[in-house]
């Protein structure tokens, strides 16, 4: 026992003391973050450049509702000038043709610009030609009060989803639901993918060096390989620990500021916000990733754990760690999928069966699936992590001699079955 | 009193056998020899006295008991494959082991700093594995070997990789260990670089211990009624002169020589006196004296003796 807590606390230690550990776990947190904000500051950025626009507006009807909008100007032209003669002035930055029968054929708009025109200006130009093409069309109807009516009439629909089949009775918006099981998923995919390679590796490190053979004299192999998969596992840990902290005070504290500077924010978000700012619910979320990650971490680890003690180096291990490799990628293909359609056949089963249920389970969760169906799966994945430990401990006792060739999967069952 | 008894063990491994009933008995305070070329089965035999593997047969006794994990905190091992962990600082390895050993950490650090005073290294302390040389890294690992005063040292193909020097250094530390009652057990193909230092051997060929004893006994045994000679004359002469008292005359070829030499063994105990006589006649005799057996010599007699056939590449020199 004694021996187990020294392995584990040089392992876990051994990492944490890293410098690029302590790197990542910060860096990792600001790069998510940039890359949540990314096309938010990339649009402001490059919103439209400041530019005039020389209109001649043929009809004589329109040109007046043209509004300047941030760096966009738009300055009237005589309605008689040529075409020609308007591109050669330098002071505009493009030219707007209107027709003399707009109203009645809206095709009859043309842009000249230099250069391609951002999609912004060209988004600003039509949207403002549509309403004063609608406008001009309404007010030949001769309706009294149209302003009036206009603006009584305008609505804007805000549908709030409830379940009928749980007791919760607090609205969730399905795609706030679906990005955040998204990005559990995901979450759990890196994890479970990153530490688990990390055990093999380090294990094949520790074969390679020879410095097995004096741990193993000292301490039983299973003893190793056990505070192996434990002392990594808990730098997983602290570090989700680590980024729950950060994620919560971010929702805490910046979320309300980045909300406040919005302008228009929109409705999803709003409810992604209200949603993350409750603590008990991202509490119950982190109670999930928790017992996901460290069952999937250990289902997964111990097969690494396996392969790693039958090769020499890691490239002889490419061909093994497919059979860890290939059902993660699955669990998290499936996992997008699930998302869309959370109560399906298809998910159920892939959210119980142990080698894609911690990221399939993951995507689901947010939808708010019933309890029993979470405990079943966990129940499930930790029946057959201490399986497949059991069966890696036997392969890694034998495994860990074993030098010189390069062993297949038959080699790995054999040594299983090594009494 | 022996401290270690392996008994009839046998140890397969897929498609081959690497120990067939093999038995040795160490005696406790002594150093003793595991001596046979490689792949004969040492490591193996090594690692199942280590609690590291388990035979499939046969038993191994410590101390007056059957051998148990909590054995092994006894028994120093330097396995012949060195290496330590390259990313952790000499100090703290060393201190990780000690304690995985059973020491507690007051005390490690306390015999640690003892023990790198003495061997002059203490300003490795801090540095991490990577950093060192080789030699050094084998230096560290001699010392987490020997830190937690294992009744049984362990030291498989010890003196491979070190420069003569620090040969020179662990050799005095070894026999400065024995005499504080540790028993230590050599196991190397090299026999040559082991034999001064042992008391005991087992010579151990295709998984089997073909030959035990202690070194002097089969030295005097092997070594009966074989003399070397120095002469000048023709090998056809001293052949002839021989013929009666001689079972056996075998022209050494060695051109460093300034005087033809031959190896030849007496064919009764008393017949010293005529071969020397017979001898003196036929050719000028420079030298006469009794054959110095090698362990390496004693190896392959014995393993000509014995009934398992010899390896085609016997390894007598590094």
């Amino acid at each position: 026992m004694n021996n187990l807590y020294l392995i584990i606390s040089r392992e876990y230690l051994e990492r944490v003391k890293r410098k690029s550990f302590i790197i990542s776990t910060l860096l990792m947190p600001l790069l998510m973050l940039a890359l949540m904000l990314a096309p938010t500051l990339i649009m402001v950025l490059s919103g439209p450049e400041s530019k005039t626009i020389g209109v001649i507006d043929r009809s004589g009807l329109v040109a007046a509702d043209l509004r300047d909008i941030d760096d966009l100007h738009f300055s009237q032209l005589p309605t008689v000038m040529s075409l020609d003669s308007a591109k050669t002035i330098e002071a505009f930055g493009g030219i707007l043709e209107i027709g003399e029968d707009v109203v009645d054929y809206p095709s009859h708009i043309s842009l000249y610009t230099k250069g391609a025109p951002s999609m912004q200006t060209e988004t600003v130009i039509t949207s403002q030609l549509e309403e004063a093409l609608e406008n001009r069309r309404l007010s030949r109807y001769d309706i009294p009060n149209l302003a009036r009516i206009l603006e009584d009439v305008k609505v804007d629909v805000h549908m709030s989803t409830f379940r009928i089949d749980t007791e919760e009775t607090e609205a969730t918006s399905s795609i706030v639901s679906y990005l955040i099981g998204m990005a559990m998923a995901m979450m759990l995919y890196m994890f479970i993918m990153i530490y688990g390679q990390m055990v093999m590796t380090s294990i094949i490190e520790e074969k390679n060096n020879r410095v097995l053979e004096i741990v193993v004299s000292s301490v039983r192999p299973n003893t190793l390989m056990f505070g192996k998969i434990l002392g990594i596992g808990l730098v997983a840990v602290t570090q989700i620990l680590i980024w729950g902290l950060l994620v919560c005070s971010f929702s805490k504290w910046i979320m309300p500021l980045i909300v406040s500077s919005m302008s228009s924010p929109d409705f999803d978000l709003l409810s992604a916000i209200g949603q993350l700012g409750d603590p008990a619910y991202v509490l119950m979320l982190f109670v999930w990733i928790m017992l996901f990650l460290i069952g999937g971490y250990m289902f997964y680890s111990s097969i690494y754990a396996a392969i790693g003690s039958a090769v020499d180096n890691i490239q002889d291990a490419s061909q093994l760690t497919s059979i860890a490799i290939v059902p993660i990628i699955l669990g998290f293909v499936f996992s997008m999928s699930v998302a869309n359609d959370p109560n399906s056949g298809l998910a159920f089963w892939l959210s119980i069966i142990p080698f894609t249920s911690p990221m399939v389970m993951m995507a689901r969760i947010p939808f708010g699936i019933p309890g029993w169906e979470i405990a079943l799966s966990l129940v499930l994945l930790v029946i057959s992590f201490l399986a497949m430990i059991w069966i890696s401990a036997k392969i890694y006792r034998v495994g860990i001699f074993m030098y010189g060739k390069k062993p297949s999967l038959k080699d790995l069952i054999r040594w299983a079955r090594y009494k | 009193m022996n401290i270690l008894e392996a008994r009839n063990i046998v140890k397969d491994y897929t498609g081959h056998r690497a120990l067939d009933d093999v038995s040795i008995e160490v005696p406790q305070g002594k150093v003793y020899g595991l001596l046979g070329p490689n792949g004969a089965g040492k490591t193996t035999l090594i690692r199942i006295i280590n609690h590291i593997t388990a035979p499939d047969s046969g038993e191994v006794i410590f101390d007056g008991h059957r051998l148990v994990q909590d054995d092994v905190r006894s028994i120093g091992y330097l396995p012949e494959e060195r290496g330590l962990y390259k990313k952790m600082k000499v100090g703290e390895q060393a201190l990780f082991f000690a304690r995985l050993k059973g020491l507690d950490r007051a005390e490690a650090e306390k015999s640690l700093k003892e023990w790198f005073e003495r061997l002059d290294i203490m300003s490795w302390w801090g540095k991490k594995v990577e950093e060192l040389s080789k030699g050094m890294a084998q230096k560290v690992q001699f010392i987490i070997t020997v830190l937690h005063r294992p009744k049984l040292l362990i030291f498989d193909e010890p003196f491979s990789g070190f420069d003569p020097i620090n040969v020179q250094v662990l050799t005095r530390e070894i026999l400065r260990l024995k005499d504080e009652g540790a028993t230590v057990i050599f196991s190397t193909h090299n026999m040559a670089s082991v034999e001064e230092l042992c008391d005991r051997i087992s010579l151990i060929n295709r998984s089997h211990n073909i030959l035990t004893g202690d070194v002097d006994e089969l030295r005097r045994e092997f070594g009966k009624n074989k003399f070397t000679l120095e002469f000048d004359g023709t090998p056809d002469a001293l052949r002839a002169a021989l013929e009666a008292s001689c079972t056996a005359v075998d022209i050494v070829e060695d051109v460093r020589r300034k005087h033809l030499a031959a190896e030849i063994t007496l064919a009764a105990d008393d017949a010293r006196r005529a071969a020397i006589a017979a001898a003196n006649a036929a050719v000028d005799l420079v030298e006469f004296k009794p054959k110095m057996m090698s362990m390496s010599d004693i190896f392959i007699k014995a393993v000509e003796q014995s009934n398992y056939p010899t390896p085609p590449e016997f390894p007598t020199h590094e």
